[in-house]
């Protein structure tokens, strides 16, 4: 999973059919100190994430479809989680 | 999935099965402010609605065959749908 932040969205209107009712957010990838490395992704909201809140995306297929529960979804990044904390060790 | 601008076009005349009349597009990969970033690569478009110049949204992996009917083609990055509009929350929250 990636840490990430969300910082957009994103409509299209015209789209794969497996993609309609899901909202697209923008989100930059996170280092685990929280800043940001400079690449994003859009991933399909599943957290009711808001802007700028720092969230958890699963990026991986399989799993994607478990979680929007339904086959064949050309989805691959979905936001799981809104993240409240990131504790690292010294 | 990642934001892309279609520039152009691609035909095949000889295909492998399952590929028949899929169109093929050219599309340069952007930054989610819409800047190009890195190098055009080509997509299959299962919606069939994109056109040069647009701003589409793209997949990348297993996910990109998935967007076709038959889905077991070999494709690995492919038009997810046509970009209306990208809303980017600046820093300062507008």
């Amino acid at each position: 999973m990636i840490l990430g932040r969300v910082c957009g969205t994103v409509v299209t209107t015209i789209q794969h059919e497996g993609m309609n009712g899901h909202r697209m957010l923008v989100v930059d990838r996170l280092a685990p100190d929280g800043t940001p490395t400079g690449s994003y992704l859009i991933a399909v909201d599943a957290a009711q994430a808001g802007p700028g809140e720092t969230v958890l995306v699963l990026d991986e297929g399989n799993g994607a479809r478990q979680v929007l529960g339904r086959e064949g979804l050309p989805i691959r990044s979905v936001v799981v989680g809104i993240v409240d904390e990131v504790l690292l060790a010294e | 999935m990642q934001l892309g601008r279609v520039i152009g076009t691609m035909v095949v005349s000889v295909t492998t099965p399952g590929m028949e009349g899929v169109p093929l597009l050219w599309v340069q990969p952007l930054s989610k402010l819409n800047e190009p970033v890195g190098e055009p690569f080509v997509c299959a478009d299962g919606t069939r609605m994109a056109g040069p110049g647009e701003i589409v949204t793209w997949v990348a992996s297993r996910e990109a065959a998935l967007t076709l009917n038959p889905s077991y083609v070999p494709v690995d990055h492919a038009v997810v749908g046509l970009v209306d509009d990208t809303h980017i929350h600046q820093e300062d929250g507008t």
